[in-house]
């Protein structure tokens, strides 16, 4: 399909630079009206500023930017909303202490506040986007918090829409659903910015990619004619590295969770009723399952930031840990990656050699309750080199990274305690292609050393990839879990979204049967 | 051309160490404002503020004798402040301290006890009795969830009250013409002089001490550690199974010690009895010694040395200049003030940029 109008937006020349890095390097860039328009690279290629740029909440240094054929400047994204763009953000804009309600009304004030929960009911269904305009955001996942960003941004009409990452938090039945609706919003003449790292999304939607790598454009195709293959490489100048992945030769049960009952939290919140799974040293079992369905509960419960009633609803490596803590747990042996990066796995204002202290102990770290700077330092500086860090050095502050590297750091430093269990939950969420892979093989790695690993993600496509076993969470239940080998993505796509009839009864787990 | 604040990639550590600096030169620039307003030549009352209490050895003396209690307190409240543990209560924990440390005193008598045992035991008392003045806030926190704020703030005005009682009822001294004050505490009970004709005691090398153990702990104790974390990512605590409930508790106790020996070194040092009232509200002004000093140890002694002034400058301005003594609470006031104010340039920077060209539609 060829697009002989006008470009709706024409970015000429865009230049950003940030202290210490160049993030935009001269950028062109053409969307015509009715075209996805995809914009390809890992994560510090430059994409999420270029399109702060066109929302207007960053000034380039250099550059010009027309729209509709004329010159613009784009001061705030108040005007860019005015002139018809709309964004979804990959990183959240919403405030924690209000409502869906709430929160939509301060961006959008096109729609009375009256007839607005019912506006948000209608593009919710209309989408398959389920939200409850009253629910306040702080009680809600970060799956829940991105379906708020995308029905806030299809409520304006926008003529360009941009979205960033839009589809982590999907099932792969809403993704088609949802890319129905963005075919639907470009045959009525709207232009779509899709910015994605998932390459089979980019060539089963996009009619055009450009390609950012470093800060400037390495390519412009048909993302439809071209494979992940060559995509990868344009984006990353070499070749997708693919996780090797021998059979599991699992040993003994090292992470046992026995009929667990947690009750909600908060009124939002979802009931964990009657989860039982187990997980062997040396293998992988992942748990898949939409966002908000008990995966926020499931993870606290594990991880001991909950501590439960009955001591043996979690058996650690043969030590019942119901009741213990989470320092505790972590001296059994257990290791966690969690979901926020940014002030739950690291503290954001620290330095990375304090952020590796925070969860890791031994005497080349802490003697008699001292801290040993220099095995702390050392600690850092390993797991910066180790998983290939970007980051000045171990005194970097932990939010001078981007997240890419934050993550491989956080995921360093909890792989190199030399766990006995690994619980990761969404390893690679908002992570470029490199990295990922990186991680995904790194989790590999652990479970090849005997590491008894569970992955709770969103991302089937991943879950696949790496697990020997799989689960999932579906409104606090979680099914039977499987050898990948028995399952296919259709039947986990049907016990995501819930489908009674394809969810086997929360039984005894196969591994202790 | 128009200014505005851009986020810095990370917190600056000069800005960090001048807005205190910064802080006190705006203090200075509305103290001359004032005196302008009051008649006043400002360079005389600065020189009046300033530098005539610090002129005389003697003076010297008492700027570290005022700054003793001032580090000791808020070398504690750090402690807690850097885990999110908010005491306000530290002139109610100095009263307890002053209170159980004078009780023994008292108690002891006319030099039956020798120094060297009834010093240490004061000492001990006065800190157990503002750690369990402490205590009380921190149990309704971690029992209620009732904000230690509160609760560490009403507290003050019981203790006073408590002290007025005995002062006035059971301790009132039988041949003190029936003024509210106890006995005067022997000579035993008395901190010794570090420096002759002044009345600077080892209080000072006491707290200079503990703020040395306080920067051992918070600099490279795993525990100073983890309460730091707790104060600036509440939830990378949690995670880390860092426990709020001991956090809470520790900050609270430390607090609630260093206080109620900053209660006995006032007692045992320049009153040398119980009188209604034992502190010109060192523990309020300690929480601004705090701040000001960034709650580090280092900091904190420099800032107790600053609001020492701040308290000899008043008094000396109301001798020389007739200027009244509110005039200190209005200096302390608005350094913080301007202390919070400048703090905003640690994680931002001022960018002046030209105003972006009008659109050419």
């Amino acid at each position: 399909m060829s697009h002989p109008r006008a470009p709706r937006l024409a970015l000429r020349g865009i230049s950003k630079r940030y202290p210490g890095v160049l993030a935009n390097d001269g950028i062109d860039l053409d969307v015509r009206p009715g075209e996805i328009h995809a914009v390809l690279g890992e994560n510090g290629a430059g994409k999420s500023t270029l399109m702060k740029v066109i929302y207007g909440i960053v000034k380039p240094d250099a550059g010009t930017i027309r729209w509709e054929g004329a010159p613009v400047t784009i001061a705030n994204p108040a005007q860019a909303r005015k002139l018809g763009i709309g964004m979804v953000f990959q990183h959240f804009s919403l405030f924690d202490t209000l409502t869906v309600a709430e929160n939509i009304r301060l961006a959008v004030d096109t729609i009375a506040a009256r007839a607005l929960p019912a506006r948000i009911r209608d593009v919710s269904e209309r989408y398959g986007l389920a939200l409850d305009p009253d629910r306040h955001i702080h009680t809600m996942s970060v799956g829940e918090r991105q379906r708020v960003e995308i029905v806030r941004c299809l409520l304006q009409e926008p003529r360009l829409l941009i979205m960033d990452e839009p589809t982590s938090v999907l099932t792969p039945q809403a993704v088609l659903r949802l890319f129905d609706t963005l075919r639907a919003l470009a045959a009525e003449g709207r232009s779509i910015l899709y910015i994605s790292h998932k390459l089979d999304e980019i060539r089963a939607l996009c009619h055009r990619a450009t390609v950012l790598r470093a800060g400037r454009v390495t390519g412009e195709c048909d993302p439809r004619v071209e494979t992940s293959a060559t995509l990868a490489r344009m984006m990353i100048g070499s070749e997708l590295p693919h996780p090797r992945h021998r059979d599991a030769a699992a040993g003994a049960p090292a992470l046992v969770v026995d009929a667990l009952d947690v009750r909600a939290g908060d009124p939002f919140g979802t009931t964990l009723r009657g989860i039982s799974f187990s997980v062997r040293a040396g293998e992988i079992v992942g748990i898949a399952g939409v966002s908000g369905n008990g995966q926020k509960e499931l993870l606290a419960a594990l991880s001991g930031e909950r501590t439960l009633g009955r001591k043996d609803a979690i058996v650690l490596c043969g030590t019942p840990a119901g009741r213990l803590g989470a320092a505790a747990r972590r001296a059994l042996g257990l290791a966690f990656v969690p979901e926020e990066r940014l002030g739950r796995g690291a503290v954001p204002e620290m330095s990375l050699a304090d952020n590796a202290l925070l969860t890791t102990r031994g005497p080349a770290l802490v003697a008699r309750g001292f801290i040993r700077s220099k095995g702390v330092r050392a600690y850092a500086t390993k797991t910066i080199a180790d998983f290939r860090v970007k980051a000045t050095g171990p005194d970097a502050a932990a939010r001078s990274l981007s997240g890419g590297n934050l993550q491989k750091f956080i995921v360093g430093r909890e792989i190199g305690q030399q766990p006995r269990v690994l619980i990761a939950a969404q390893p690679t969420w908002g992570v470029d292609v490199g990295a990922s892979a990186q991680i995904r093989q790194a989790l590999i790695d652990l479970r090849d050393r005997g590491v008894a690993v569970l992955v709770i993600s969103e991302e089937l496509d991943e879950l696949m990839e790496i697990c020997d076993r799989l689960a999932v969470i579906a409104e606090g239940r979680l099914s039977e879990a499987k050898s990948i080998h028995a399952t296919s993505a259709e039947e986990i796509g049907m016990l995501m979204a819930g489908s009674h009839a394809a969810r086997g009864e929360p039984s005894a787990d196969a591994a202790r049967a | 051309m128009r200014a505005f604040f851009e986020a810095r990639p990370q917190p600056s550590r000069l800005a960090v160490w001048m807005a205190p600096v910064l802080a006190t030169g705006a203090t200075l620039v509305i103290g001359f404002i004032v005196f302008e307003a009051f008649d006043k030549n400002p360079l005389a009352a600065f020189y009046a503020f300033f530098i005539q209490p610090v002129a005389t050895r003697y003076g010297v003396a008492e700027l570290l004798l005022k700054a003793t209690p001032l580090m000791l307190i808020a070398t504690g409240l750090a402690i807690g402040y850097r885990a999110n543990v908010w005491n306000i209560g530290a002139e109610g924990q100095l009263t307890l301290g002053a209170m159980a440390g004078g009780g023994l005193a008292l108690l002891a008598g006319d030099d039956s006890w020798p120094a060297f045992v009834l010093l240490p035991a004061m000492f001990a008392c006065g800190a157990l009795a503002g750690m369990a003045w402490a205590a009380i806030p921190a149990w309704l926190r971690t029992r209620f969830n009732a904000n230690e704020i509160l609760t560490s703030l009403m507290l003050v005005y019981i203790a006073t009250l408590l002290l007025s009682w005995l002062v006035h009822g059971p301790w009132r001294d039988p041949e003190g013409y029936n003024f509210p004050q106890s006995k005067l505490f022997s000579d035993n009970a008395l901190l010794p002089n570090l420096l002759a004709e002044t009345r600077l005691n080892v209080g000072l090398a006491l707290a200079l001490a503990i703020v040395a153990l306080a920067w051992l702990f918070v600099r490279r104790h795993i525990v100073g550690f983890e309460m730091r974390v707790a104060g600036l990512a509440p939830a990378a605590a949690n995670y880390a199974g860092i426990s709020a409930r001991r956090n809470v508790w520790l900050g609270m106790l430390a607090g609630g010690a260093c206080a109620g020996l900053a209660g006995v070194g006032e007692a045992a040092g320049p009153i040398g009895q119980l009188l209604p009232s034992m502190s010109p509200g060192y523990g309020f002004a300690a929480i601004i010694v705090a701040f000001v000093g960034r709650l580090h140890p280092l900091g904190i002694v420099l800032a107790s040395l600053l609001m020492s002034l701040l308290y000899l400058g008043g008094e000396s301005a109301q001798m020389n200049l007739a200027l009244p003594s509110a005039v200190t609470g209005l200096f302390q006031g608005t350094l913080l003030f301007f202390l919070l104010a400048a703090d905003v340039f640690v994680n931002y920077r001022v960018r002046i940029a030209r105003s972006a060209p009008r659109p050419a539609t």
